[in-house]
């Protein structure tokens, strides 16, 4: 049998999700360039029209599910990434809770956008 | 069953002579997932001006759009995304036991057609910033 050349460890939660999340992101990305870059253009982006996407609730939702998932798969990659340099001891734990804390107030902060697009 | 494959620190970036394609994607892919989390922390910074009023977000998204060097790097973001997302799916088949056999083939693979998507964005991405 071939042999695994992970970094991660396996059978972690942390493991798994790493990877549901890069099968969503894989799809959304795409959706979320070819929506924004190739069907509407970026220099016609307009409040307004940002609204008129983010009221629809299937959009909002899946824009949401974007952001939080991005979040963590981009904060645990980098955690990761940390680990594989070295990173260990109090400074493996002082990393991990700041990046937790700045994960969550990046999804806190990305709602409260979603929101005022809304009106909410 | 499979083995677990202790390779030590390997990030000593100072034999890079020695990397091979699987080593090189490793890299490739962490350093468009360091770029992805910066840019998704500006991104939400940018937008967080709809929280301030409807003209303060289409004055800042229009006049960053002006810029030719916005421009620019937004056709560099789209390379980073591409190769993270068909690097990525090659992971995620690599982790399925699926094509570990020619998986320094499939990196290839994902660079060039990440090559290829961005050459043929780049009209799109650079309308009207002449």
């Amino acid at each position: 049998m071939a042999e695994r050349y992970s970094s991660f460890e396996r059978s972690t939660l942390a493991w798994f999700l790493q990877r549901v999340t890069a099968g969503f992101l894989v799809v959304v990305l795409a959706f979320h360039f070819f929506l924004l870059h190739f069907l509407n253009h970026p220099s016609e982006i307009t409040f307004v029209g940002s609204s008129a996407r983010m009221d629809q609730w299937g959009y909002l939702v899946t824009m949401v599910l974007f952001l939080a998932t991005a979040t963590f798969h981009g904060v645990n990659g980098v955690y990761n990434a940390l680990v594989n340099q070295g990173l260990d001891g109090t400074q493996k734990q002082v990393v991990k809770w700041v990046l937790v804390v700045a994960g969550l107030a990046l999804v806190v902060q990305g709602v409260r956008v979603a929101l005022a697009f809304t009106g909410v | 069953m499979s083995q677990s494959y202790d390779r030590g620190l390997i990030e000593d970036f100072g034999r890079w002579r020695e990397f091979t394609a699987g080593m090189w994607a490793w890299i490739f892919h962490k350093f468009t997932g360091w770029v992805l989390i910066g840019y998704l922390f500006t991104h939400i910074a940018v937008l967080s001006t709809a929280t301030g009023g409807a003209s303060l977000y289409t004055n800042t998204l229009q006049g960053l759009e002006a810029l030719l060097v916005v421009r620019i790097l937004e056709v560099g973001l789209l390379a980073v995304a591409v190769f993270h997302i068909l690097n990525g799916v090659r992971l995620l088949f690599v982790d399925l036991g699926i094509g570990l056999e020619s998986q320094d083939k499939s990196f290839y693979v994902s660079l060039v057609l990440t090559g290829a998507i961005v050459v043929a964005s780049v009209p799109t991405f650079l309308q009207g910033a002449f």
